[in-house]
Parts: structure tokens; C-alpha cells; sequence
């Protein structure tokens, strides 16, 4: 009897694992993207998947991961690559590049490089977005409102925690841009050894009053619950908090730091052809657009301003208003000097 | 609990101060959980007190999309499988472990609780590479059975623990009467380490139900499990959804509990009415 | 495929039927029951009852993770990436400077790498080991690719990287394969020109989240000890109906996931949260305390989220107690705290241990609700492995800090054995 029964458990067992194993092989026009879900995906699902699937007839998989390339460099080792391809930070592009885990892409497949925005069609990414790296505030807590996202370093006249990123860049360009750095000079200043010294002793003068953020979803949680006065956070993730619940956050754009998503082919996968039909149609102008419709990130592309909607476009970082002192995130320094410079960071913060 | 029929002044201090620290500890364990079940109503998307306005919402969004009840099922069937083959599998090790002639015991034990130690993102890429060649990446089989793995030492922990007061004599007595070693365990040992076993069960159970990053690993779409839509919205907002969801899974799980409470003591009063 | 899912199936049903096979062909036979009793005998068959659960793990578990773990001393992209240079600098002593023939290998590699694609491969690794190596390759690469021919003093003079001891003691660290630099690092040290050194100041961080990891262990442990113990002990004294209502409470976080947990610890803790709220109500504080992003609050939500993982095994032992041993040593004269330690709590003890053990071990591996709770210096071991991992594809330095994680904790474990002999309590 008892034997019985665990044979019969031992059969369901081996059910499982034969039913997993049978599994078919996609198809050859499946693309399976991989993103990291929430409202940017489905954002994504609206104005891309879904159209695109729609137009060539391809089958959409969706993935879903938490933004590590981990994942993507343990598939490419072992040569079993069943993702085609994966939307990723700026940052993680240039890690996955370096470490061989992305393709290099064929732009003369994809579209003319030349109409991107600077620092939006990498070697082995292309962009999906632009957003902006702000600072944001609650409108009835601070009746002396921010003019500029330096104002953060001002611990005089507001007085109070403040949100930033666990993350060196941004802060350490912002550090400088407050220590009287020129926007222009920034880079050059940190490439120099003096100029990062220069840059964490500016963000020792607040460290204490720094509450360091990690998930995109924190920022907005913070200003709600009163924890901080003000942080530093992604435009889009407020602009929703004040549209869909009402929230009376405003953001401050003047020094805002332009930041892109990115998309990449991981190594090895057998639908490249197929990625790189999907990579084209939604740097198509038109396309690269529709985004904006679902989510308050801009187009990589500047002829594809004139399709986003009119009622968007005051929303974006890259509005006229935004873009009257602005830094654009300099990709290839962070591509350099990122490694050591996280480290530092990570053992600053630990002091 | 108390020492004899007639307890001193002394004793009923010590009984009451323990009834009080218990009392606080488990206000402290409960609060945490009582938490989301407000916010779940909650007709706004923060995690604030006072709430915006009272709403099912994000009941509906849990219940109503596919998304989140396959996600929920995934989970579960994960879940209970990997407790099923880390209870079974762990209480064996942990029956053959506790036996003193057992060979190489200092070795063996250290292994088989290393999966505890070692970080859960390097077990993930172990995984993975394991897995992926074989075909068992994207199935259930294969996250079942990495879970098995990071499960597995709770229960030949807890189930060591409960044997280290078991008297083997016991075993020895029934084969001498006569019992077949499977019959022995069933009615002899098993009883007396049951609640050993059913510690490292709920342990291998939620090793599995709570587990992202191995998931995240192994798993493609048709297997996305709760922990994973949950985390991965992260990047933007911590959706109240998940407060639904997890209401639903107390509630669920209260009712299961009290069911199965009842009956057992039906079974024990039945007992008692006709004994064996 | 099916190799692999064979033993796994046949383990199931081992438990009665294999143990029945194993024990004689006739259960009720004279010589089964005696060879029952053999020694030899019980050996076989303990190790039997424990092979399934071994062969899982160290098929599917073992082998994978030693394969990754040896990335911590053996790291080939070095020597893959500068063939020709390696073999030059086995002919060199290490106090020789290299000479014209390393550097005409080394422009022979770096052009070959360029045209393969994989200097960039190669700039990463030799960044992770030197700072700053990666824009000096990569700039060497783009002055090889316009064709011309460099002297070894030309080189050094265009890109004076190349004339640094350290920059060829790296290298010739990396020539063979194998490699303590990483094993080294997660320890704060290197090898220096004059041996053995600490790392800057400025860089050393491992050996303080090491200590700090396992404090923060030591600290949850203790405080799940401190509110466990007594509530296992009434649980395993309460009647049936009772207990189990108890110990519903005590099961219940484990249906809701450690991320809505941390959540609702954060709406908790924060300044404007309830357990401020509830202090100041009741006037016990006057300020608004910070309990988010310190390490009390982390501590206070660890604790909460481990309390069950302590709790459990020290009730599951303490069932198997009989109240009456108390009772009988109370009414041979023992007073009630001498009754309590000298009878009850060595028998408790293997439960206590069982449960601190899971604990502290399960707090070494804490990523999220650091990240979430903690404070920028409450991050964990564990944070960084994640990082290496996931964000800088340094597997291995991820190798050799888990590498450490593991010897540190197997070391603790052996003395924490040694000490307190839980040999005797058969958990070892």
C-alpha cells in the first residue's frame, strides 16, 4: 500500500519532468523579448509588440527579468540562448559589450546612426528612450520650492533627508556641476583623479542627510510617506504618481541629467535576423514615437519629435523648457571609468 | 506547564511573565502581516497611511488578469512539488545521517548544508548552467528540482533535530516483533518526529514560494511565479497588488489550516471514542 | 537527459520498498532480524537512506558551483588574450623589465585581439585586476590598427602604461592561469612590489562587510533566540487546539513574500510611520525616531522575517519532551530553575542549536531587505556578490567572496561544533 503510493507519486514526479522536457522548440518567426516588466513593459507591449506582431505577423514571447545581465551571461556560456533580445540600462550595455555577451550591431540593418540622438546608437544598443534624472519634490511640504536639481546639495535652506541613487553616476556629476564645475568641463573634471576627490568631497557635505535609493519604485514612495523633503528620481515614475493618484509632486528639470534605455541582442541567439527586423521598425520615426503615448519617455531620435503628440511633448525631458541647462550622461566615460568608480563608491558609502 | 497542582506565588509569576513576553512576541510577529491587508484595499497606488479611499482594485487586477492567476498557480504548484521532494528526500537523508555507524558524517553534513551558505545568485548561475544543457531550463521539472536543492537543508536539519531525541531502541523493538522496516517507520518513527518533519517541510515550502533569483534563472514566461511579477515591476512601482495577493494567500491559508485543524480533531475524538 | 532524471525517480520510492529489499528477502526470518541487528549492515544502510538527496546535490548542485567557485583561482583571460606576450615572459626572471622580444609579442597579441574582436574582453579583465588598464588598452589597440610598427620605447612613449612595473607584474600574474589576486582582493590584500600588502585605505571593503555581515548574523540570531525560545516553550505546553492556533500565527508570514513583508516593515519603521505614531501616542518617545535605513531597523525586520526559522525546530524538539520529567525532578526537590536547566534544557538543546544554525546561516545570505531597510552601511556580503555578478560580470571576484563566505562560515561551523560538542547532539 504504502509502496503503492509512492510509485504513484514517483510516476506524477516523472509526468513533470517529461511534461517540461516536451516542451517545443519556438518556432522560427517567434521573437522572444526579455524586459523588466511593470508599466514600462506594457508600455512597450502598447506601442511596439503588439503593432509589430500585428504588421510582419511574428509572434511576440514576453520575458520578463530583473535588469541583471547575470542571466544573459550564463545563457551565452553555456551557448543555450532562447532570448533574442533584452532591454537594458545604458550602463549595463557597455558592461555586456566589454564582456562579449551582446552582439555588436549592424546599423546598416537597423537604421541611418547618424539620426540619433548622441550617445544613443552604441555598439552593441540601441536606444529605446530618453528619460530624465531629476529631482522631485512634495509641492505642500516645501513651500520654497527647488529651482534646480543642485538645490539638493543645499542642506541650509532645505533642511531635511534627502533621496539619491545607490549609484556613482549622476551624483558625482551633479556633485561637481554644485561645486562650480561648468556643464561643458564635467567630464574632463572627473576623468582626473583630483576632479573625483573633488567630486565625493562636495557628496560628503550631505551624506549624512542622504537617504540612498535603489529600486525606481522607491523615489515617489519616499516623497509620499514624508520620508524625505526631496530626491532625486526618473521623471517618469513621478509625472504618473501626479497624474494617475493625484499626488502633488513637482518636478525640478533645470541640471536634469539625460539618461537612454537601451535594447540589445544577446550573443548566440538563433532569431537575429528577426531582432534586427524588430530593431528597425521602431527606430522608424514614426514608431519610435508612440512610446511617448503610454509613458512620459521621449524618442533616441530627433525627426521623430515632430510624431509625438502634442499633449506629450510638454511632459518629456526633451521639451524645449526642460533643455535649458541640462547634462547628457557621457556614455563613454562610464564605459571607462564606471568599474572603478562604482567600487569607490560602494566603499565610500560604507565608511 | 506548571509543576505540580498547587503552585507557589514564585510559579505563577514565572507563568505570568512568560504568558506576557509571548503575548508581545507574537503582537510583534502578527503586526508586520496586518499591514498589507489595509493597504491592499487601498484605492491609491502608495504605501501610506491614511489611505486615499477604499477600493477592490487591485483585488481585481489579481484575480481578473490572467497574468496574476497563472503567476499564482505557477507558484504553488512549484512550491508544493519542491516540498514534496525536499521532505521526502531530506527526511531519508536525515534518518540514514542520524545513525551512528553513519560514514563520514563530518563530510556529508557539511555538504548538505552548503546550499544554505552559498550565495543564492551563485547557486542561480550554477543552476543554470546545469540545467540549460540538459533541457530542463524553462520547465517545472527543472526549477522544482533546484529548489529541491536550496530546500533540502531545512529539513535534514529540523527532521536531525527531532531524531536527536528519538531512541533507536524503539526501531530495534519493532523489528524484533516483527515489523517490516517500512511499517516501523511509518507507526513507530514517524509519529514521534512528525513535528520535525512538518518544520522542514513549511521551511522547504516557502524557500520555494518566496524564491526569486533562481526563478529568474530558470524560469521563461510559462512558468513566471508570484515572487517574479512582483519583483519585476520593481523598476518602477511597487504595485499594491501585491498586498492583495498576498492577503488572499493568508486568508487562504488560515482557512486551510482551520479545516484541516478541525479535522484532526474530529479524528482525535473518533479515536478516543473507539480506540484501536 | 534521461541519465540525469533516472536516479532522481528511483530515489522516491527507496524509503519502504528499498529499505524492505534491503533488509532480507523474509521480514520475519531469524537471520534477516539478526542481520538487521549487524552493524555492518546498519552502515550500508544509513548511507543508503542518504544517497538519493547526495547524488542530487552533488550531481546537480556540487559540480556546478566548484566549476564556478574555481573561477576564483583560475582565470585563463589573460593568457588566452596574450599568447605569444605569456610565453616571452616565461623566459624573464620577475625582477627582469621586459625586453624588445615581449613587446613585439605583446603589439603580435593586441593586433590579433583587435582583429578578433575580443580586446575588449580582454581591457575588462585586465581593468578588474589594475584600474584604469581598460582605456590603456583600448587606446594601444587603436594606435596598433593604423598599421605602424612600435618600438619598445616608441610604445612605452606613446602609451607610458606599458612602461609601469605594475602593469607587467599584472600580467605576468595572469600568464599562467592560475591566480590568488582574487582570493587575495576579497580579503583586502595584494601582492604588492615589496610582498604582501593591505589595499588602500580608500579601496579596502570586504574584510568590514565580512565582520559586519557576521555580526548583524550574530545579532538576528540572538534576538530570534531571545523571543523564540519562551514561545516555543508555551506552544509545546499549550493543548492541542491552542498550539495549533498559535502556531498558525507563527506559519502565516510564510505565505506572504519577503517583499511585501519588507514593504510593510517600511511603512512601519519610516519617520512618519506607525510605530512612530504608536510612540508618540503613547508618549514613551517626544522625537520622531529613525528607524528606516539604520541598522536597528534591519535588524528589527530580519528578526522578524527569521523568527519562525528558530522557532520551529525548537518546538518540533520540545514536543518530544515529556512535562513529566519536570514535574518528577520538582518533586524529587530540584528547585524549578535547576529542574529547568539540568533536565529540560539538554534536552532541548539540539532544537536550539538546529534553529540558530538555519538562522545564521540563512542572515549570511540577506541581499533584498538590506538593500531596501538598510542603511548605506548596513550592506551584506552577500549585496556585493550580487553586484559582482549581475551589474560588473566580475564572476571572479563573485567566486572568490563567496569562496570566502563558505570557509568562513564552514570554519565557524567546525569550531561552534568543536565547542559546544554538537557531535553528541547528532546534528553534525
Amino acid at each position: 500500500m504504502r509502496c503503492l503510493k509512492i510509485t504513484v507519486s514517483a510516476v506524477l514526479t516523472a509526468t513533470i519532468l517529461c511534461l517540461g522536457a516536451g516542451k517545443a522548440a519556438p518556432a522560427a518567426d517567434e521573437l522572444t523579448i526579455m524586459a523588466t516588466g511593470g508599466a514600462w513593459q506594457a508600455a512597450q507591449r502598447q506601442a511596439w509588440f503588439e503593432p509589430f506582431a500585428k504588421k510582419t505577423g511574428v509572434k511576440v514571447n514576453e520575458q520578463e527579468y530583473l535588469g541583471d545581465l547575470g542571466k544573459i551571461k550564463a545563457m551565452v556560456e553555456t551557448g543555450n540562448v532562447p532570448v533574442d533580445l533584452v532591454t537594458v540600462e545604458t550602463a549595463t550595455v557597455l558592461q555586456g559589450c566589454d564582456a562579449g555577451i551582446l552582439q555588436r550591431l549592424d546599423y546598416a540593418k537597423i537604421a541611418d546612426r547618424t539620426k540619433f540622438l548622441p550617445g544613443t546608437a552604441l555598439d552593441c544598443g540601441v536606444g529605446l528612450d530618453v528619460y530624465g534624472d531629476v529631482l522631485a519634490y512634495d509641492t505642500t511640504v516645501l513651500k520654497d520650492p527647488p529651482t534646480s536639481v543642485l538645490d539638493i546639495f543645499d542642506t541650509k535652506r532645505f533642511p531635511g533627508k534627502r533621496g539619491m541613487r545607490k549609484f556613482p553616476a549622476q551624483n558625482l556629476e551633479w556633485a561637481l556641476m554644485a561645486d562650480g564645475v561648468p556643464t561643458a568641463d564635467i567630464y574632463k573634471v572627473l576623468a582626473t583623479p583630483a576632479g573625483v576627490d573633488r567630486a565625493f568631497k562636495k557628496l560628503d557635505t550631505i551624506k549624512k542627510d542622504v537617504v540612498w535609493w535603489d529600486a525606481g519604485a522607491q523615489p515617489p514612495q519616499l516623497l509620499a510617506s514624508h520620508e524625505v523633503v526631496m530626491t532625486t528620481a526618473w521623471n517618469g515614475r513621478i509625472q504618473n504618481a501626479v497624474e494617475q493618484d493625484n499626488k502633488p509632486f513637482a518636478i525640478v528639470w533645470k541640471d536634469q541629467i539625460v539618461e537612454y534605455d537601451m535594447i540589445s541582442i544577446p550573443k548566440g541567439t538563433k532569431n537575429s535576423d528577426l531582432a534586427y527586423k524588430y530593431l528597425a521598425y521602431i527606430s522608424e520615426p514614426e514608431v519610435a514615437a508612440q512610446l511617448g503615448r503610454f509613458i512620459p519617455y521621449g524618442p533616441v531620435r530627433s525627426d521623430a519629435t515632430s510624431f509625438v503628440p502634442k499633449d506629450v511633448l510638454p511632459k518629456l525631458p526633451t521639451a524645449p523648457d526642460h533643455m535649458k541647462s541640462y547634462l547628457v550622461g557621457d556614455v563613454e566615460f562610464w564605459g571607462d571609468q564606471g568599474e572603478e568608480l562604482v567600487k569607490r563608491f560602494n566603499a565610500w558609502l560604507a565608511q | 506547564m506548571l509543576l505540580s497542582p498547587f503552585p507557589t506565588l514564585g510559579e505563577r509569576i514565572r507563568i505570568g511573565v512568560l504568558w506576557a513576553w509571548c503575548a508581545l512576541v507574537l503582537i510583534y510577529l502578527v503586526t508586520p502581516l496586518l499591514v498589507p491587508i489595509p493597504l491592499s484595499f487601498n484605492s491609491g497606488s502608495f504605501f501610506t497611511f491614511p489611505l486615499a479611499g477604499l477600493s477592490t482594485r487591485w483585488y481585481e487586477v489579481v484575480l481578473g488578469t490572467e497574468r496574476w492567476r497563472a503567476a499564482i498557480g505557477n507558484s504553488l504548484i512549484i512550491a508544493f512539488g519542491t516540498t514534496a521532494l525536499a521532505t521526502a528526500l531530506g527526511t531519508l537523508a536525515a534518518i540514514g545521517l542520524s545513525s551512528p555507524r553513519f560514514p563520514g558524517r563530518r563530510i556529508v553534513m557539511p555538504l548538505l548544508i552548503s546550499p544554505l551558505v552559498v550565495p543564492i545568485v551563485v547557486t542561480a548561475v550554477g543552476a543554470y548552467r546545469f540545467y540549460a544543457p540538459i533541457g530542463l531550463a524553462s520547465t517545472y521539472g527543472g526549477i522544482i528540482l533546484a529548489h529541491t536543492v536550496l530546500a533540502s537543508p531545512f529539513v535534514v536539519v529540523t527532521v536531525g533535530a527531532s531524531l536527536s531525541g528519538f531512541d533507536r531502541n524503539l526501531m530495534r523493538a519493532a523489528a524484533v516483533l516483527g515489523a517490516r522496516p517500512a511499517l516501523a517507520f511509518f507507526r513507530v518513527m514517524l509519529p514521534l518526529i512528525l513535528p520535525g518533519v512538518l518544520s522542514g517541510a513549511a521551511f522547504a515550502f516557502v524557500t520555494s514560494f518566496d524564491e526569486v533569483v533562481v526563478v529568474q534563472f530558470l524560469a521563461s514566461a510559462d512558468q513566471r511565479t508570484l515572487p517574479l511579477e512582483m519583483f519585476t515591476g520593481l523598476r518602477e512601482q511597487l504595485s499594491p497588488a501585491i498586498t492583495a495577493a498576498a492577503t488572499l494567500m493568508m486568508t487562504l491559508s488560515i482557512v486551510l489550516l482551520v479545516v484541516a485543524n478541525l479535522l484532526a480533531g474530529r479524528s482525535r475524538r473518533r479515536m478516543r471514542v473507539a480506540p484501536a | 537527459m534521461s541519465e540525469n532524471r533516472a536516479p532522481i525517480i528511483s530515489a522516491e520510492p527507496r524509503l519502504p520498498c528499498g529499505t524492505a529489499a534491503l533488509a532480507g528477502v523474509s521480514a520475519v526470518s531469524l537471520r534477516a532480524k539478526l542481520r538487521r541487528l549487524m552493524p555492518l549492515h546498519e552502515e550500508m544502510r544509513a548511507l543508503t537512506l542518504a544517497v538519493p538527496l547526495l547524488a542530487l546535490l552533488i550531481v546537480s548542485f556540487g559540480v556546478p558551483i566548484i566549476a564556478l567557485l574555481s573561477r576564483a583561482v583560475y582565470d585563463p583571460s589573460i593568457v588566452n588574450a596574450l599568447p605569444r606576450t605569456a610565453e616571452a615572459l616565461q623566459h624573464l626572471s620577475a625582477a627582469d623589465p621586459p625586453g624588445d622580444d615581449v613587446f613585439a609579442a605583446l603589439e603580435a597579441d593586441l593586433k590579433q585581439d583587435q582583429a578578433k574582436g575580443s580586446i575588449f574582453e580582454f581591457a575588462k579583465s585586465l581593468n578588474s585586476r589594475l584600474s584604469g588598464a581598460r582605456s590603456q588598452v583600448l587606446k594601444t589597440a587603436r594606435l596598433l590598427a593604423g598599421g605602424a610598427a612600435f618600438s619598445k620605447s616608441e610604445l612605452v612613449a606613446a602609451v607610458p602604461f606599458w612602461g609601469e612595473k605594475e602593469t607587467w607584474s599584472t600580467i605576468r600574474g595572469g600568464a599562467h592561469g592560475f591566480t590568488s589576486f582574487y582570493l587575495l582582493s576579497a580579503l583586502d590584500l595584494r601582492w604588492g612590489a615589496d610582498g604582501l600588502t593591505s589595499v588602500p585605505a580608500g579601496e579596502a571593503v570586504f574584510l568590514r562587510v565580512f565582520a559586519r555581515t557576521f555580526m548583524v548574523a550574530a545579532l538576528v540570531t540572538l534576538a530570534t533566540l531571545a523571543l523564540g525560545f519562551p514561545l516555543a516553550y508555551l506552544i509545546s505546553n499549550l493543548p492541542p487546539t491552542l498550539a495549533n492556533l498559535v502556531l498558525v500565527l507563527v506559519l502565516l508570514p510564510f505565505w506572504t513574500s519577503i517583499l511585501v513583508r519588507t514593504a510593510a516593515w517600511t511603512v512601519l519603521l519610516q519617520k512618519f510611520g506607525l510605530l512612530n505614531d504608536a510612540l508618540i501616542a503613547l508618549g514613551i518617545a517626544t522625537e520622531r525616531l529613525e528607524l528606516m535605513y539604520s541598522r536597528l531597523g534591519l535588524v528589527i525586520a530580519m528578526t522578524h522575517i527569521q523568527l519562525p526559522f528558530t522557532l520551529l525546530p525548537i518546538y518540533s524538539v520540545m514536543r518530544s519532551i515529556p512535562p513529566s520529567q519536570l514535574r518528577a525532578a520538582h518533586s524529587l526537590g530540584a528547585r524549578p530553575l535547576t529542574a529547568f536547566r539540568r533536565v529540560y534544557l539538554p534536552q532541548a538543546l539540539p532544537g536550539v542549536m538546529a534553529g540558530c544554525l538555519l538562522t545564521f546561516i540563512l542572515c549570511l545570505g540577506y541581499y533584498i531587505t538590506p538593500a531596501l531597510i538598510g542603511g548605506a552601511s548596513d550592506q551584506l556580503i552577500s549585496n556585493f556578490i550580487a553586484n559582482y555578478v549581475n551589474v560588473d560580470l566580475n564572476w571572479e571576484m563573485a567566486a572568490a567572496l563567496s569562496f570566502m563566505l563558505l570557509t568562513f562560515t564552514l570554519l565557524l561551523y567546525a569550531a561552534f561544533a568543536r565547542f559546544l560538542g554538537l557531535d553528541r547532539f547528532k546534528l553534525v
